[in-house]
């Protein structure tokens, strides 16, 4: 069998088109770079959706852990405590074993216990937690004087919020918030070893890498093949937030503009 | 354990609830705790050192060595570190099993890899196939060890690279002017004030240590997310003397809080170790102390 023929087989396996039956036996190496590569699709959906998503949520946990009033302040404060104290793997574990009971009693609650919806959702929370903390530290070390500036021009409110605190903010949190990001992908890779299970083996990279080193007992192809992919996703990841950062940073002159190194130093 | 629980299906809540948690299993399940305590106990200073080994490397002046250094450290970076759990328990005791095979049968003359199969002779197994049951699971969580410390080891190459490089260069150029070798400065100015710039990460790396040990559970190790798994599923009265229904949530519920209060308590003493470093430093944090200081006294 052609790598081509293989590669039209297997290579949206991961998301139910083409071959069911995964190669058993006489695993090629084209094989094994078709399908891990295809379960990437998954750890990219989850990753994407759950940034974008857990994006929104994190400003407003920010904005609600700076505030003033209690009754912002306070549920903001342990939502993030919680997402951040424990765990992703147990959050994992726990989510989907709640999701399962729930189903018991509301059918309603049928589709959270597959992966697709029920570890999207974990990862929405946990990344808008870890967001969240990051940019509530950059909320409080914006500049007095922006705020001041804002003031003089008689904004308060929403528009001081949308023009200056809010990008402010983003420019100040962007190279640890590309730092969540990363991690961010890496955690995906964790969503079926925790329980919520690969329906008709429908999985992402490390599940398919996984699959390949029980069945070859060879770890020396699959796992290199998988830190290919995701070395490759990193870099795209850190180009992307690199162009969305010299925008953020674009009204500063040169010396004063933060750039993102090669791989940020900060860890999740 | 107790007299009465002899009949527990005769028994109150309470009575019952006090029976069923300490059943044979559950003291398994009690003890899998101390062994996430013992993994961080053995792989905090171990991966502490390989850290620092890493970033020594990394400065090094020999260039394969930092090559070797600097590769060691950014290749963690980019690939899931779960990835390179699953990876390196296979491949550790894969190699190991080689290396006893080349020693100890060396007149073996079929091929290792035999298509999928990796055949070594029996006297190369790790662990033996003879040996008892406590063996195996200790082969297992030193597998786990290592793996856990190159991985973290990393990390801590990185931080502590990156807190040597904070050292404020002037130091550095008044010992070489004191006529201090390059070891010398290395050993008795370099090492003794990085830690209060590598501190903050290494701090950071605690946590993410602790919120790594559920994935002893992908090693094979029998600990608290096994069982966890274990004793929350379904029993029925077939098996077991205290048949419940689903209860994973709850047991999960536990862990949950677990790592919450471990990870809390981490917090706060790792926030008293920092406002003890920082005292008497030419930091920003160490001038805040000494105002703060002054203003009282």
């Amino acid at each position: 069998m052609s790598c081509l023929q293989t590669i039209q087989d297997y290579g949206l396996r991961a998301i139910g088109i083409g071959e069911r039956l995964l190669p058993k036996e006489n695993i090629t190496l084209c094989e094994q770079f078709t399908l891990i590569g295809s379960g990437m699709i998954w750890n990219v959906y989850y990753g994407v959706i759950a940034l974008a998503t857990g994006f929104i949520l994190a400003t407003v946990l920010a904005v609600a852990k700076g505030s003033n009033r209690r009754v912002f302040r306070k549920p903001a404060e342990w939502f993030i405590f919680l997402f951040r104290g424990s765990p992703l793997f147990i959050q994992f574990f726990f989510a989907y074993f709640l999701f399962l009971s729930l189903k018991g009693t509301h059918p309603f609650f049928g589709p959270f216990t597959a992966a697709w919806l029920g570890a999207l959702i974990v990862l929405f929370f946990n990344t808008a937690a870890y967001s969240g903390e990051i940019f509530h530290g950059a909320l409080r070390s914006i500049p007095k004087g922006d705020v001041e500036a804002a003031d003089a021009y008689g904004m308060s409110g929403w528009p001081r919020f949308r023009r200056i605190v809010w990008p402010t903010m983003l420019r100040l949190a962007w190279p640890a918030y590309t730092n969540e990001a990363i991690f961010l992908f890496h955690a995906t890779t964790l969503v079926y070893f925790s329980s919520f299970p690969a329906w008709r083996q429908k999985g992402d990279s490390l599940y398919y890498a996984s699959y390949f080193a029980d069945k070859t007992f060879n770890p020396f192809i699959p796992y290199p093949i998988l830190a290919f992919y995701f070395i490759l996703l990193t870099l795209v990841i850190i180009g992307f937030f690199g162009l969305i950062n010299k925008r953020l940073n674009r009204h500063l002159p040169a010396e004063r503009q933060s750039k993102l190194r090669g791989f940020p130093n900060i860890l999740r | 354990m107790f007299s009465f629980c002899s009949a527990p299906d005769t028994l109150g809540t309470i009575g019952w609830f006090s029976c069923y948690l300490t059943t044979g299993v559950h003291f398994s399940f009690y003890i899998s705790f101390f062994k996430v305590l013992l993994l961080l106990a053995i792989t905090a200073p171990v991966a502490l050192s390989f850290g620092f080994l890493g970033a020594m490397a990394a400065r090094s002046h020999f260039a394969p060595l930092r090559w070797f250094g600097k590769t060691y450290i950014a290749i963690v970076r980019g690939i899931p570190d779960i990835a390179f759990f699953m990876f390196f328990v296979i491949a550790l005791d894969q190699g190991f099993e080689w290396v006893r095979h080349k020693i100890l049968c060396p007149d073996w003359d079929q091929p290792i890899r035999q298509g999928a199969d990796f055949l070594v002779c029996t006297s190369a197994k790790l662990p033996l196939g003879s040996s008892p049951e406590w063996v195996h699971q200790g082969y297992g969580f030193f597998l786990a060890v290592i793996t856990f410390s190159i991985v973290f080891g990393a990390f801590a190459a990185n931080v502590l690279y990156g807190g040597m490089r904070a050292v404020p260069h002037p130091q550095l150029e008044t010992a070489e002017a004191y006529g201090m070798s390059r070891r010398q400065t290395f050993w008795r100015v370099l090492v003794p004030q990085m830690w209060v710039y590598a501190l903050p990460g290494l701090s950071n790396l605690w946590m993410v240590l602790i919120k790594a040990t559920p994935l002893l559970f992908l090693l094979g190790v029998e600990d608290i997310v096994y069982w966890a798994r274990e004793l929350g599923g379904t029993k029925t009265s077939k098996f077991t003397a205290y048949p419940h229904g689903d209860w994973r949530m709850w047991y999960f519920l536990f862990l949950l809080v677990f790592y919450l209060g471990f990870t809390r308590i981490s917090e706060i003493v790792l926030e008293r170790l920092m406002v003890r470093l920082t005292r008497g430093q030419a930091t920003t944090g160490g001038e805040t102390q000494r105002k703060a200081g002054g203003a009282m006294s």
